[in-house]
């Protein structure tokens, strides 16, 4: 029996999205990344319409990670109190596509750092790699409205992408990043709605479509990731139906997520396997299992993990027959 | 795919003889269609007819059930593409690898390695549903007698890995009372296998390198009498099987077409443990029936099984935690009390929350169907009088000797009401339990 013809018939497209600029640019980045352009659902259609490969961002913290497990904590040892230094393990070593530059260590509630060691910070890491930035705030929002504007003004011209901002508190970061020329995160807390509202905010204030990345809020594997995988879902038939306003590619935060759940982290767990090896699976298993959904950007940290992903990525994407 | 009223209107007698209790075969046909009325109802519908009816009725991607007793695994009857559509039905199976290499100890080795493969999350048993037994002896002897001994160490259900006919057979003639799944037919063995599958009343497995191959493959079988298939897309690269494992699950579901509406199997093959974890994850999520795993590190299995368990969970029920009281490291009769949800992640959120601010801590769980805190109190079922009947039940009292209730941010609104019907001292806790660290290392001391 003859295969019938399978049309999708989807008119829409994610969009594609360039971060980090050259010296032609204006910017000092030697190596960009572009994201998006997915043209349908995951693995739907031919290998051709799935627009960009996925890319990891790792995470370096401004500060020196308080709460880290040993076992997360471990490779990072050496370098965990120079951003800097751990920027460049992580783009020289693990391979990294993007660095997340992460201010844990501006929220007032942990070292309560100020605007000055941020800015401090950012320059330290834009001068020790070259990838393109990540910059994303400490989750507190008036802090962040201190901090972050300056941030962006250090990097100005690099085109990183800057966030998150939310439906409450999105004005300032918004102005900051237009005028900066960055791009810039929308988050919601795993609320299809939100999500769309806070990109209408954000462009109402005159930001160009074309320069946003969803943050859709993230679950870990076997705590809440299915809320993610179906939002994640949800944007991508969204976008490949047409809506403009769910049309951006999306950063998921896998890394965080993941150490915060006891199977990646428990020591003594008879029957689990040593932590050394589940940690890190279970932060690559998180990754994997939203890549499904439709991703671009995952945030992510163990060296180990991240590099299972991008093999995963990489067998994945050049492993065709048909290309 | 459901036939219109025209055309199962071309099925009927068309003698309008008004036993069924319409006035024409046409009226008939068209209530028919809208399943509004039932084909029995017509005396003189000839067999043909109703044969065909019941086949265009079918589901559009068959269930398989292999295994026996309590460990019988059901695969396929998926009905969409995307679990918020409706939710997915069969759970993938996951099954590890035996070869018919082993034997003594080492096969009871591996077989123990396996066996341990099961874990409780949230109350619920998960854990490898299957062991595939690999011919790669090439003998048949040494294939039949690993499967049956399997068989006997192993409740688990069973799948028969060889592309050998004569080793098929020997090992089902060891194992058939457990119905194994038997991988399976390729084009060049389809006859022997499928003759030993129909005698054995077995499923079998269809394995070919191209959906092309893998169609014709299926109605070979079929045509030969085997109703139970699974389909085994082996393709080249990782890309291609999944690309094709998508394009049958649109075209069994969304064009109804039958020689590819069956579940699927996946062989994940070697490669290092993480290697293969990734790939089984991106297999079980995209529509990958059964995916046969060579690692049994418990380090993949687990969060593989927790991968499943999640994008199968139904969407429109939250997932809930039991109603109880959990203590949190060693807490003693000096440690915090607080109280939240029964949803499963409002629980996690601030359990996590409370495991990073290592003061031991008792978390009461309030039943309220499975809903936020927020949604729970506007919908009444999170009120002084739901928290002081589950304080009661679940004798909050003897846990501790002060009298102090620390309670979600979001409702300090009922801090009033709660203190009279309980005679707690109510601490208003933060709005985000993300505070809750700082929360309980400052202000609880």
């Amino acid at each position: 029996m003859p295969i019938p013809e399978v049309a999708d018939g989807f008119t829409g497209s994610v969009t594609r999205l360039a971060l980090g600029t050259g010296p032609d640019e204006g910017g000092t980045r030697t190596s960009t990344v572009v994201v998006g352009g997915s043209q349908n659902v995951v693995y739907g259609g031919a290998p051709a319409d799935a627009g960009e490969r996925p890319v990891i961002a790792m995470d370096v913290l401004d500060v020196r990670p308080a709460d880290w497990p040993d076992v997360l904590l471990g490779p990072f040892d050496r370098v965990a109190d120079d951003p800097a230094d751990w920027a460049k393990m992580c783009v020289e070593d693990c391979g990294a596509d993007l660095v997340c530059l992460k201010f844990d260590g501006v929220h007032p509630d942990k070292a309560d750092k100020d605007a000055e060691h941020a800015v401090r910070v950012t320059e330290a890491v834009l001068n020790a790699v070259g990838v393109p930035l990540v910059l994303w705030g400490s989750g507190n929002d008036d802090k962040d409205n201190q901090v972050m504007p300056k941030v962006s003004g250090a990097a100005k011209g690099e085109r990183c992408l800057i966030g998150t901002v939310t439906e409450d508190n999105y004005k300032s970061l918004t102005a900051i990043a237009l005028a900066d020329d960055h791009c810039l995160i929308t988050e919601a807390p795993l609320d299809i709605n939100i999500a769309k509202q806070v990109n209408i905010l954000v462009s109402d204030m005159g930001f160009p479509l074309e320069r946003i990345v969803t943050f859709q809020s993230t679950g870990g594997l076997g705590y809440g990731i299915e809320y993610a995988y179906s939002i994640q879902e949800r944007q991508r038939l969204a976008a490949l139906g047409g809506d403009k306003m769910m049309a951006m590619p999306a950063i998921c935060d896998v890394g965080y997520e993941s150490w915060r759940c006891k199977e990646a982290k428990l020591d003594e767990a008879p029957g689990w396997g040593p932590t050394e090896n589940r940690g890190p699976m279970w932060e690559a298993a998180t990754a994997v299992c939203l890549l499904q959904a439709g991703v671009d950007i995952i945030r992510m940290r163990h060296p180990k993990a991240v590099a299972t992903v991008k093999a995963f990525i990489d067998e994945l994407w050049n492993g065709s027959s048909e290309a | 795919m459901a036939l219109t009223g025209l055309e199962i209107f071309k099925l009927l007698p068309k003698g309008n003889c008004k036993k069924c209790g319409m006035p024409t075969c046409l009226a008939f046909a068209m209530q028919l269609a809208q399943k509004r009325a039932k084909l029995e109802d017509c005396p003189l519908v000839s067999e043909e007819a109703k044969e065909k009816l019941a086949a265009a009725a079918a589901p559009p991607m068959r269930r398989i059930v292999f295994g026996s007793g309590e460990h019988q695994v059901q695969v396929g009857q998926e009905t969409v593409l995307f679990r918020h559509e409706e939710k997915f039905h069969s759970p993938t199976a996951v099954a590890t690898t035996v070869s018919d290499t082993l034997t003594g100890e080492a096969l009871t080795d591996r077989l123990n390695t396996a066996k341990a493969l099961q874990f409780e999350r949230v109350g619920t048993q998960i854990g490898i549903k299957a062991i595939a037994v690999c011919n790669e002896s090439g003998s048949a002897e040494a294939f039949a007698k690993t499967c049956a001994a399997v068989k006997e160490s192993c409740d688990l259900a069973l799948i028969l890995v060889s592309d050998l006919p004569e080793a098929m057979a020997a090992a089902v003639k060891q194992t058939a009372q457990c119905v194994p799944l038997l991988a399976g037919a390729r084009t060049n063995t389809a006859d022997g296998m499928a003759k030993i599958a129909k005698d054995a009343g077995c499923p079998l497995v269809a394995r070919a390198g191209s959906l092309e191959e893998l169609v014709e493959l299926s109605e070979k079988i079929k045509a030969a009498g085997v109703e139970d298939i699974v389909l085994n897309l082996e393709a080249p690269t990782l890309s291609d099987q999944l690309y094709g494992l998508s394009r049958m699950r649109v075209l069994s579901l969304k064009k109804v077409f039958r020689p590819l509406g069956y579940p699927t199997l996946s062989f994940v093959g070697d490669g290092e443990a993480t290697r293969q974890g990734a790939i089984a994850i991106s297999l079980a999520c995209k529509y990958s029936g059964i995916v046969v795993l060579d690692t049994a590190e418990p380090w993949v299995n687990l969060p593989l099984l927790t991968a499943v368990m999640n994008v199968f969970s139904d969407p429109q029920k939250p997932v809930q935690v039991e109603p109880k009281v959990y203590a949190i490291g060693e807490p003693d009769e000096n440690s915090p009390v607080m109280f939240t949800t029964n949803f499963s992640l409002t629980y996690y959120t601030v359990e996590s929350d409370v495991e990073n601010s290592r003061v031991p801590s008792y978390i009461l769980v309030v039943d309220t169907e499975g809903t936020s805190v927020l949604t729970a109190y506007s919908g009444d079922k999170l009120n002084e009088k739901t928290v002081a009947q589950a304080m009661t039940k679940h004798g909050v009292e003897d846990l501790v000797k002060h009298r102090k209730l620390i309670i979600p941010g979001y409702v300090a609104v009922m801090s009033g009401k709660l203190e009279e019907a309980t005679n707690w001292e109510v601490m208003v806790g933060p709005r985000e339990c993300s505070m809750l660290p700082k929360y309980l290392q400052e202000v609880w001391k």
